[in-house]
């Protein structure tokens, strides 16, 4: 077997009894970025030298009694986070040249476990889209059909994963960023509950609903990359002081008796057939392994969609005024005088979409609209999270489909934004009612295109997650298929 | 027509805190420029704020002390616009749910008391310097104050004249210096503040347009300006030209209000309240802490001079104008106990007076003091019992000053001490007494102010130590004998 293609369980493994070095399973990586991103552009930095440079300190602590978690191997960090000393641009031609001065605190805990940072991976400008076709550089490719979008924001962590090019990425979720690219290139990806993870030194773009989180090619390493991530930082005051629970711990536990909410309004009208179909007997799956489903109701789902792009793109606006060219990024070198560098710096360097959001945002907020958008739509947001609120009194968890359709063609929804954005709709209200959710494989389209299942579970239950979504992966051959490069 | 006066005032208090309100960095003045910074404070890609606990509570105690009613609950806002000097493109203030509420000072103002009422504290961020070096059509950046906390005390337009506005400047940073938040430098920048003022017509109860002034340095400024913009206003009333509502600058130079050059359209601000930072919650438990260990504030401090110490409301307003002065009376008079009113004497005459003679008043606090207040009452001290006199004292201070030793030490070697030994005296007096007949004999004729003649020449002859009263009673009595 490919050192490339292993799970870090089956890496740490042989890394452990050295029958495999850190060295190599990295230069296997490195090779395969070599000789395949050129097809996929996954990556927009790949840190070969420090990589191999990570890769030999890891040796000399694998050979010592008690290694760290994730000791040597190979891990592909968004664009969006923070790494020090390594260019992190967004997605975004402002940010094209910044080198950090800092780590943010996941990639920090990541080095202390010892992880390789192999390189940063691409997404949609500022994690502003659903397709990947959003960053400034260029759009990744889905390692399916190369022919279609990965999915976005964080296109290029979950494309990494599906080919192969790292063994797992981390990615930020605000409307469904890691969960749609996920089900879209056949992996695993995981939204924490909002709080759950550190934000400091994470690009923000709605500080009340991003998170970051794993992607990896099945479920046991997604709960070992949770477990590393998963901490209080008093540098995130929305950091929530709770201890992790143990990820690993009740992983087999099975399913028996776990009550699984199905709610009607996220199997909607025009959805694609086989989806639908793949969802359903995902469902009928975890039955026969003792779950039982329960019909509910999310009467507000419907809402979910307009509410979102108001508090994102109002929290977004202001997030990114920094980006002003006067401090670092890019500034226009064709102005004279302050307006003028303000106005040509982030006009020249902002993406298309990017400026949209910007100013839906500033125009929510903005005097005599502010009661009847960004009010209203925080007022709304409450009713969705009650309606979740609400369900799990009478469910453990819930599952829903992760998006309508399968990936679609590059190009196909790029012209009609409101179209992009109805692609988040079976993703968005979990991100504003702050719980945690998981898309795994559940099976592939006539055109072998993979379609995901989505779990949403109560906030801080990521293990009940994890285990539901174990017990089905076991039970399951999709976590096996790797695409056809 | 008569026209009253309409004055609200905007304060902004730089808290004393050792480190920023949202970031470790150090408040320090003084530093080079960008040197007390961090990615937090200058605005980084990926970086959120940390509340500082001490700027909450330096809230509280402000509030505390203004009687205004505490929030258990405030929400920090974002403030947006966009200037070089705002490093993440918005302000972190609190808008529509602030830490404190209607509140009052009391101030004193032509003779009569008056009540000023707040109508909010709240905290907030400072913004960076901006240096605009004209020379190179460049402006520079300086983030060493981004991030500083601030109070904003805000008053309801209760002030009708620039006096009253005067004294509740003063009256606010005394108490902000009492609990020891701010150091209320206005020239420094510890302390700025912001006017509004509008006219109209006695009697009627609708406010006029309001005219915002800005660029205020000083309190002499704020009083000065305000005097100014009253008159433009009434001259401008009286010929019939609307008010605008504007924002008008002081130049202190010219010493006139000048409209800002710049067409400032009104700024929409798009406050929100700020997801990276939770609500603040403060406890009744931790009020009720602060308040018991709230320094004791200058007008109870005041009345206590007046009701413990017997002194006269000018020497306590004096005494008590400044913590550090006040601290210091109370030493010297815990020293010498017997005549506070004779301590407290010295200590606006000669103490304060040497303090302005060395610039060392513009110490924020003082701590080098001309002498130390035990020596001053042991000099008060050796006034009453005899041992110098009252003006041999003023040479022995002026030596205090600049040697810094105890008045015994000073006394004793310069051998100042008075002469009170009557036989001693008396012998002086005879050998002046014999030394000028005529004048005796002038004297008892009927020249009584030939006295200070006699009591002229003993002092020279004891290099001006003769205990002046018994001097007066011996030689009175030896003039009157001798026949």
């Amino acid at each position: 077997m490919q050192p490339f293609s292993l799970t870090i369980h089956q890496a740490t493994a042989l890394l452990r009894k050295r029958e495999l070095s850190a060295q190599e399973l990295t230069r296997s990586v490195l090779d395969r970025i070599a000789t395949l991103d050129s097809h996929i552009h996954a990556y927009l930095t790949v840190s070969a030298q420090e990589a191999l440079h990570q890769a030999a300190t890891a040796d000399a602590l694998l050979a010592s009694p008690s290694p760290p978690p994730l000791c040597g191997i190979p891990i592909a960090i968004k664009d969006v986070i923070l790494t020090q000393g390594v260019r992190s641009t967004a997605g975004s031609k402002i940010l094209a040249n910044f080198i950090p001065p800092y780590d943010a605190t996941v990639v920090q805990r990541l080095r202390t476990a010892g992880a390789i940072l192999i390189g940063k991976v691409n997404c949609d400008e500022f994690a502003m889209g659903s397709s990947n076709e959003h960053s400034a550089f260029h759009p990744t490719r889905n390692p399916w059909d190369r022919s279609r979008v990965p999915g976005g924001s964080s296109g290029g962590s979950a494309a990494a994963v599906a080919a192969d090019l790292a063994l797992a990425s981390l990615g930020t979720d605000t409307g469904g960023s890691i969960r749609l690219p996920a089900a879209f290139c056949g992996v695993v990806g995981l939204k924490p509950t909002y709080g759950r993870v550190s934000r400091f030194g994470v690009i923000a773009y709605a500080s009340s609903l991003d998170q970051v989180g794993p992607f990896t090619k099945d479920v046991a390493d997604a709960a070992l990359l949770l477990q590393t991530v998963a901490a209080h930082d008093p540098r995130d005051s929305t950091s929530a002081n709770i201890p992790a629970p143990d990820y690993l711990h009740r992983l087999a536990h099975g399913v028996t008796g776990l009550r699984i909410g199905i709610p009607s309004e996220y199997f909607v009208e025009g959805m694609q057939p086989e989806v639908q179909a793949a969802v359903e007997q995902a469902i009928a799956q975890l039955t026969s392994l003792g779950a039982q489903p329960v019909p509910i109701s999310l009467p507000h789902t419907a809402y979910a969609i307009a509410t979102y792009y108001i508090i994102a793109t109002a929290e977004a606006s202001s997030n990114l005024s920094r980006y002003d060219g006067m401090k670092y990024g890019y500034r226009t070198p064709s102005a004279t005088g302050l307006e003028a560098t303000y106005y040509q710096s982030r006009a020249e360097a902002f993406g298309s979409e990017a400026k949209r959001r910007i100013v839906l945002g500033t125009y929510v907020l903005s005097a005599g609209y502010y009661d009847a958008y960004y009010v209203k739509a925080q007022k709304v947001r409450t009713l969705i999270r009650q309606d979740f609120v609400d369900a799990f009194a009478q469910c453990d968890l819930i599952a829903t489909p992760v998006a309508p359709t399968t990936a679609f063609r590059l190009g196909e929804k790029t012209n009609d934004p409101l179209t992009m954005y109805l692609s988040d709709i079976l993703t968005i209200a979990v991100n504003l009612s702050g719980l945690p959710a998981l898309s795994l494989p559940c099976g592939f389209d006539d055109q072998q295109l993979p379609i995901g299942l989505q779990l949403i579970g109560q906030p801080f239950k990521e293990d009940v997650l994890l285990q539901t979504a174990y017990a089905y992966e076991q039970a399951t051959p999709w976590h096996t298929r790797k695409p056809p490069l | 027509m008569a026209y009253e006066t309409i004055i609200g005032l905007e304060v902004h208090a730089q808290l004393r805190t050792e480190s920023k309100i949202f970031c470790g960095c150090s408040t320090k003045f003084g530093a080079p420029p960008n040197h007390h910074t961090c990615p937090v404070c200058t605005g980084l890609p990926g970086v959120l704020p940390v509340l500082n606990r001490r700027v909450v509570e330096y809230a509280i105690r402000t509030a505390l002390a203004t009687q205004c009613h505490l929030s258990p609950i405030s929400r920090w806002a974002r403030k947006n616009y966009f200037y070089p000097d705002l490093p993440k493109g918005y302000q972190i203030s609190m808008y529509e749910m602030p830490i404190a509420e209607h509140g009052y000072v009391d101030i004193e103002s032509a003779g009569t008391n008056k009540r000023v009422r707040l109508t909010r504290i709240h905290m907030e961020e400072d913004a960076g310097k901006t240096i605009h070096d004209a020379n190179n059509d460049t402006s520079l950046v300086d983030l060493n104050r981004a991030g500083v906390p601030l109070l904003e005390i805000v008053s309801e337009p209760d002030m009708r004249s620039p006096e009253e506005a005067g004294a509740y400047l003063r009256t606010l940073r005394t108490i902000l210096q009492y609990i020891e938040v701010c150091d209320g430098n206005m020239e420094e920048g510890s302390l700025r503040c912001d006017a509004n003022v509008s006219i109209r017509p006695y009697g009627t109860s609708e406010f006029g347009t309001k005219v915002e002034i800005k660029n205020l340095n000083s309190f002499r400024a704020v009083e000065k300006a305000l005097a100014y913009e009253i008159q433009r206003q009434q001259r401008a009333t009286h010929a019939g030209e609307p008010i605008v509502q504007e924002t008008r600058l002081w130049d202190a130079n010219r010493e006139v209000t000048r409209s800002m050059r710049s067409k400032e359209s009104a700024h929409d601000y798009r406050y929100f309240p700020d997801p990276d930072l939770v609500p603040l919650v403060v406890e009744q438990s931790w009020i009720d802490t602060i308040q018991a260990t709230l320094p004791e504030l200058p007008t109870a401090r005041r009345d206590r001079f007046v009701r413990d110490y017997g002194l006269p409301a000018y020497d306590a307003n004096v005494l008590t104008a400044r913590k550090d002065v006040a601290d210091y009376y109370e030493t010297a008079a815990h020293a010498y106990p017997s005549d506070p009113k004779a301590v407290s004497n010295w200590v606006m005459d000669s103490v304060l007076r040497a303090l302005k003679d060395d610039n060392l008043d513009q110490q924020l606090t003082i701590t080098a003091w001309p002498c130390p207040p035990e020596h001053l009452a042991a000099l008060v001290r050796a006034i009453h019992d005899g041992h110098i006199s009252g003006k041999i004292a003023k040479t022995v201070f002026d030596a205090m000053c600049t040697s810094g030793q105890s008045p015994a030490t000073i006394i004793a070697e310069q051998g100042l001490a008075q002469v009170s030994n009557e036989d001693e005296l008396a012998a002086q007096i005879a050998h002046v007494v014999a030394a000028n007949p005529e004048k005796v004999a002038e004297y008892r004729a009927g020249r009584e102010k030939l006295l200070q003649f006699f009591v002229g020449q003993v002092m020279r002859a004891t290099q001006g130590k003769a205990n002046p009263q018994l001097l007066m009673d011996l030689l009175k009595h030896k003039l009157a004998a001798d026949k």
